[in-house]
């Protein structure tokens, strides 16, 4: 009965990592593909700098060739400035403040609207490629007359409030109000019936609470993780969806953003390092009940699966949500593509770009909770097996080979 | 390469307020909802629950109205049986000492009967025998009225005489 079990698990599992599996693989693919596109726009770019240094004032008045690489690249990177609309020098964008410390300079704070849409330097930096660089001129000086200094820019730590920051900022902000709003809610509304943002919450957290923490770390020790599981949960779930709207508050790419996702999986991983019991530890670096010559072959597997969890974590939510939104801005990108042969078959694609958009981004409403469910509930299964007390050995072998799998 | 690479700025903003966020929620917003949640799950498991006792309190109640009944039911049948019973032996005790009563009243009755009857014979036997001894004097005065009589008698009393 134990081995049906499992197996039935075991292919559930294995049925989702397959899928798992290919969601990296496609962001991956995506995401190297876009690599590639991003430097050949930016050598295209650096071209047209070198040229435009030549006779100034040239370059800018040519029709720029619509480039669907470093506009997507554009939408889902991170930015000194957030951009609203318009292109060049008519481009309307919100200024955000830099902040970047240097060893020699100290800390330096300024708007980013100093940069002139990068093309002018200000108080000894430029940017180039989207981050901040250090270059040897003060004051401000277009961008390709600066040099760039190299032994100076590998030092500074750029901290500026960027467009994720912003946007991190506004999601946590959100979520405060959010959750100290339902928390008030519980208590002025106290025995009664839950109401608007409550009822809306209170199955999210309820979900949480008993098919993701207590379903997968045993007796009353969910408890203390809970408030990390909600919090994670409801972060990547209020991020994914912001990051959804196209407009002002939502559209940065945050879940989207690698830093961010490493972020969460160093915190998940930080709490299954520090709450690792002995039990965990044994299994990892002396499984119980293997000969040692399959340990030779086991343990360094096990130390590696135990950076691999939070690492893949990372990407899982770093990919789906980055290729959720290259899908999406690349069936946008067709419509300029075409429309730049004709008007027409501009307007001829715009019909199913649309419709296909508005599926995808069905598709993504879905993707936004499936991913915080996902990346909530494998936090949770880690925590739960650095955690688990192991009454009976016989079952210990099973679990291990899920664990094995999850990864 | 950017897209894949995290970027210190971003990595540090998140960490500290992502630490921020967290404290503040598991401070303001986390301990107050999940125990608002505990405490409602638990007073819809206790009305569950005094429902259900409530009920079988019901039921219980409805068998022991039903006992209590059956109870008073036979109660009433003993208290009638014994007042039966007490009624007929009450009758039967009546019978008994009227049937005494009547005997003693009986004898006593045929007592002075007998009394009267011995007395009535004594009174007769006296009566009789005055009237005896009067009627034998008339006799006598009559068949000694005459000396010839009176000669016949004592010839016929000497005859037996003889006889003998």
């Amino acid at each position: 009965m134990f081995s049906n079990y499992s197996l039935i698990t075991l292919s559930k599992k294995s049925f989702l990592s397959f899928f798992l599996a290919l969601f990296i693989g496609l962001g991956f693919f995506t995401a190297s593909a876009q690599d590639h596109v991003d430097h050949s726009a930016t050598e295209e770019h650096a071209a047209e700098a070198t040229h435009g240094s030549e006779d100034t004032g040239h370059g800018e008045g040519l029709m720029e060739k619509f480039n669907p690489g470093a506009m997507i690249t554009e939408h889902i990177t991170d930015g000194h400035g957030w951009h609203l609309w318009g292109e060049g020098h008519d481009a309307v964008s919100i200024p955000l403040p830099v902040i970047v410390y240097n060893p020699e300079k100290g800390m330096d704070m300024f708007m980013s609207s100093n940069f002139h849409h990068g093309h002018d330097t200000y108080n000894g930096y430029a940017i180039k490629n989207n981050s901040i660089v250090a270059v040897n001129e003060q004051g401000s000086v277009p961008v390709h007359e600066a040099t760039i200094n190299e032994q100076l820019t590998a030092s500074i730590y750029d901290i500026s409030i960027t467009k994720n920051v912003v946007s991190l900022f506004i999601s946590l902000i959100l979520m405060f109000y959010i959750f100290t709003s339902v928390a008030k809610a519980y208590t002025r509304r106290e025995g009664q019936a839950p109401k608007g943002l409550q009822s809306l919450i209170e199955p999210l957290i309820i979900f949480v609470r008993d098919d993701i923490a207590k379903s997968s770390i045993g007796g009353k020790k969910y408890l203390k993780f809970l408030p990390y599981l909600l919090t994670v949960f409801f972060f990547i779930w209020i991020n994914n969806l912001l990051g959804l709207v196209p407009i002002f508050p939502g559209g940065a790419n945050l879940t989207g953003s690698i830093s961010i996702t490493m972020t969460l999986a160093l915190i998940t991983f930080l709490i299954t390092t520090f709450n690792g019991n002995a039990h965990y530890w044994r299994h990892i670096f002396a499984m119980p009940g293997v000969p040692a010559w399959v340990l030779i072959l086991l343990t360094p597997i096990e130390i590696l699966g135990v950076f691999l969890r939070p690492f893949v974590l990372m990407i899982r939510l770093f990919a789906n949500i980055t290729a959720g939104h290259i899908i999406a801005l690349s069936f946008f990108s067709l419509i300029f593509i075409f429309g730049e042969m004709s008007t027409g078959a501009g307007i001829g694609v715009s019909v199913f770009t649309i419709a296909f958009t508005v599926f995808m981004t069905c598709l993504e409403l879905l993707v936004a909770f499936l991913q915080a469910y996902v990346f909530t509930l494998l936090s949770a299964i880690y925590i739960g097996a650095a955690v688990e007390e192991h009454d009976h050995d016989t079952h210990g072998h099973d679990a291990h080979v899920e664990e094995a799998l999850i990864v | 390469m950017e897209l894949v690479k995290p970027a210190f700025g971003l990595v540090f903003w998140m960490t500290v307020s992502f630490l921020i966020i967290m404290f503040l929620l598991k401070k303001f917003a986390w301990p107050v909802i999940l125990k608002a949640l505990d405490e409602r799950e638990q007073s819809i498991a206790e009305a569950l629950n005094s429902a259900r006792k409530a009920k079988e309190e019901m039921a219980s109640l409805k068998s022991d109205n039903e006992k209590l009944l059956q109870e008073a039911r036979n109660q009433r049948d003993l208290i009638l049986k014994e007042a039966r019973d007490a009624k007929d032996s009450i009758i039967n005790e009546a019978k008994g000492k009227a049937t005494v009563e009547a005997d003693r009243l009986r004898r006593i009755a045929r007592e002075e009967i007998q009394n009267e009857k011995l007395a009535a014979i004594t009174e007769l036997k006296n009566q009789v025998a005055n009237l005896s001894i009067e009627i034998a004097e008339k006799v006598i005065r009559q068949q000694l009225s005459t000396d010839d009589k009176q000669k016949a008698l004592v010839n016929d009393l000497l005859k037996d005489v003889k006889m003998n």
